[in-house]
């Protein structure tokens, strides 16, 4: 068993009276794919707006474990210092720049990993122009791996669906996390491309060790693509395992079409 | 008007036209066609401006209507206009940048030695709205942050120099810095109450800031001085040497060009660093550039803190071109003029708003020879503007980085 990257146990996030969270616990190893998974409503995004900081959770404890810094608790920090701590993400509806060109997408993503201040824009002396250039190069290195270095000079706004999706992972990859959440990445995605986003989840995996966790609804993703499943329904987890024991557990099938018996 | 204008025939642009026509009749009648004239208690009915009203304003119309129809018509960008044309030249041909700067240098330069110290004068303060713009530019064009009290921190530098100098003696260039720099604390301390708050009710938030640091000096008469203001406040120094009149508002005149090139320059490499780009992401989306990294209470308060020290700085100089100050100098209208000249120059575009400073101030002056109209051909123009040009004069430019060699063919238009 690697060690596990992300840890979380009894995340509670209440809105109101209603509970959208109920004491959620699990895990997440080093270099894993695990897919997150439950019909509308179960509270997969507002898992994700939780243990990104977009919330801050009612109750429990989300632990990050990271390669360099080892065990920090997360909980009720901003999302900049979570994406800081090496955690990044994307989002169900695309929350690209769209004014701002592809390459500076991804260059904002560089934005935790670069120093530059005002006194430094201003003068713009070698150490700003080094680390200006590093920054672009290492961004368009990620836009070469996503395939879209030929969209480097576009408006976000003009690309296609499909290499808009790309691109927030893209952008999420920038910020070297070592655990990548991303929320739907197939939405709206036609077979072909679904197909390639397969191969290119997997092949980020291999390449930048990241552990990834992924929402998807497309069932037939997320069996060749994750080697985990978590079943979340109605803000509690359902259930945890590899996929073969997920697509046989008698509650998660319940889960999705409805008790037989009622 | 703007979008209806394409499809239409053109017995429809003229039944449009028409109606136009009977509207500002109809708008313009108790001002322009009813006189009263109290000595003889009789009404002067002026028609003769009724009909001109009706005329100007059919013909008017007609034509925008016509223009409309013929640019919906003409398949766009197959026959670039002689102006874009120039322009693409003008981008494209480094060898001509040096000769139109150059001329552009030696008509400034020479300025106010062929015109009248009252041009320069004028020219100044037009110098000290461009300087205003850019400054404001970052708060609303680069951070989206849309700011309805910037003329506060104008005030807060005109006031630090004021009072500095009535209490301390200061002179000019020492407080310049200083006034720049208590601006910049005031861009701070409004800030922080309204990280939260975006779209309208920042834009109300910064509103009553303004007005509250206008009512304060207003009010506070043992601080400010109340609304009779501060009078013999010194024009800036050189050294100690004497000046006339004259020769001290062309020294203004100079100073200011050399703050709005240190602007210019200034505000340009901001824009294009990394906390320009985190400004830019910040306006397009908050949540999504806090998910990538960027610390937002920072950025924000980084907008505002450099908007606004650019104000301070011009205020301090204001206060020096004026030689008087009083609250009346900062109302809301200031404010408002300001944020027209980022939004008619385009919003984060430099050029742009260099241009839309010079057109909104100069304009005015230079409309006075219509007197009482002037304010109504100011708003036409500012209508017209909006209808034929929405994204402002200049459309800010889209970046292009220097990319690795060996993909340089890679980028496609």
């Amino acid at each position: 068993m690697m060690a596990a990257v992300l840890e979380i146990s009894g995340l509670t996030m209440d809105f109101g009276g209603l509970r959208a969270l109920e004491s959620l616990d699990f895990t997440v190893h080093s270099r894993e794919i695990v897919a997150l998974i439950g019909p509308n409503g179960a509270g997969k995004t507002t898992f994700f707006n939780c243990i990104t900081g977009i919330y801050a959770p009612t109750g429990g404890d989300i632990h990050l474990v990271s390669p360099q810094r080892g065990r920090e608790r997360i909980n009720g920090l901003k999302p900049n210092r979570i994406t800081e701590k090496g955690m990044a993400r994307t989002f169900q509806n695309i929350r690209l720049f769209s004014n701002m060109t592809v390459l500076e997408n991804v260059m904002i993503g560089r934005h935790c990993r670069s120093r530059v201040g005002i006194l430094g824009a201003v003068f713009r002396n070698s150490a700003t122009r080094a680390e200006e250039q590093e920054v672009v190069d290492s961004s368009f290195a990620i836009l070469e791996k996503m395939g879209l270095a030929h969209f480097a000079n576009d408006y976000a706004r003009n690309l296609p669906y499909g290499a808009q999706r790309l691109l927030e992972i893209g952008r999420a990859l920038a910020t070297d996390p070592f655990l990548l959440l991303l929320d739907e990445p197939a939405a709206g995605m036609n077979p072909q491309e679904t197909r390639e986003l397969d191969e290119r989840i997997v092949r980020i995996r291999d390449e930048e060790g990241v552990a990834i966790l992924l929402i998807e609804h497309d069932m037939r993703l997320v069996m060749s693509l994750a080697e985990r499943i978590v079943v979340m329904d109605s803000g509690r987890k359902l259930a945890d395992g590899v996929p073969v024991e997920i697509r046989n557990n008698p509650e998660v099938i319940r889960a999705y079409l409805g008790d037989m018996d009622a | 008007m703007a979008g209806s204008g394409s499809g239409k025939s053109h017995g429809e642009i003229l039944r449009h036209s028409l109606s136009i026509a009977l509207w500002f009749v109809f708008l313009t009648f108790p001002i322009l066609v009813i006189r009263i004239n109290p000595v003889e208690q009789i009404i002067v009915w002026r028609w003769h401006n009724m009909a001109m009203v009706g005329l100007g304003s059919f013909f008017l119309a007609l034509a925008g209507g016509i223009y409309l129809k013929k640019r919906g018509a003409a398949p766009p960008s197959l026959v670039p206009g002689r102006f874009a044309v120039f322009r693409k030249r003008f981008y494209e041909e480094p060898l001509l940048h040096g000769p139109v700067l150059a001329l552009c240098a030696l008509f400034v330069f020479v300025f106010p030695h062929i015109f009248s110290s009252y041009q320069t004068n004028i020219m100044t303060t037009a110098l000290i709205y461009v300087v205003l713009g850019l400054g404001l530019n970052i708060v609303v064009g680069l951070a989206g942050l849309l700011d309805l009290g910037y003329v506060a921190f104008y005030a807060v530098g005109a006031y630090s120099y004021a009072l500095l100098n009535h209490h301390f003696g200061l002179g000019f260039w020492t407080v310049l810095p200083v006034g720049a720099g208590l601006a910049a604390v005031f861009g701070i301390l409004l800030g922080f109450p309204v990280l939260r708050l975006r779209g309208d009710y920042l834009a109300i938030v910064t509103l009553g800031f303004g007005e509250i640091i206008r009512l304060i000096l207003e009010n506070w008469n043992d601080f400010s001085f109340g609304p009779s203001g501060i009078a013999n406040i010194p024009r800036p120094g050189l050294f100690g040497v004497e000046m006339s009149l004259e020769a001290s508002t062309n020294y203004l005149y100079y100073l200011m060009i050399g703050l709005v090139l240190g602007t210019i320059f200034v505000v340009n490499r901001l824009q294009n660093s990394r906390i320009g780009r985190a400004w830019i992401a910040l306006r397009e989306d908050e949540i999504a550039c806090q998910a990538m990294g960027i610390d937002k209470t920072a950025t924000k308060l980084a907008a505002f803190a450099l908007g606004a020290f650019w104000a301070g700085m011009v205020g301090v100089i204001f206060a020096a071109k004026t030689t008087f100050i009083n609250p009346a100098s900062f109302t809301f209208l200031e404010s408002a003029i300001i944020l027209s000249i980022v939004v008619l120059g385009g919003m984060g575009s430099i050029v742009g708003v260099v241009i839309a400073a010079m057109v909104l101030i100069l304009l005015p002056e230079y409309l006075r020879a219509f007197a009482e109209f002037r304010m109504l051909l100011f708003g036409a123009v500012l209508v017209v503007m909006m209808v034929f040009r929405p994204q402002g004069l200049i459309r800010s430019t889209k970046r292009r980085y220097r990319l690795p060699v060996k993909t340089a063919h890679g980028h496609r238009g």
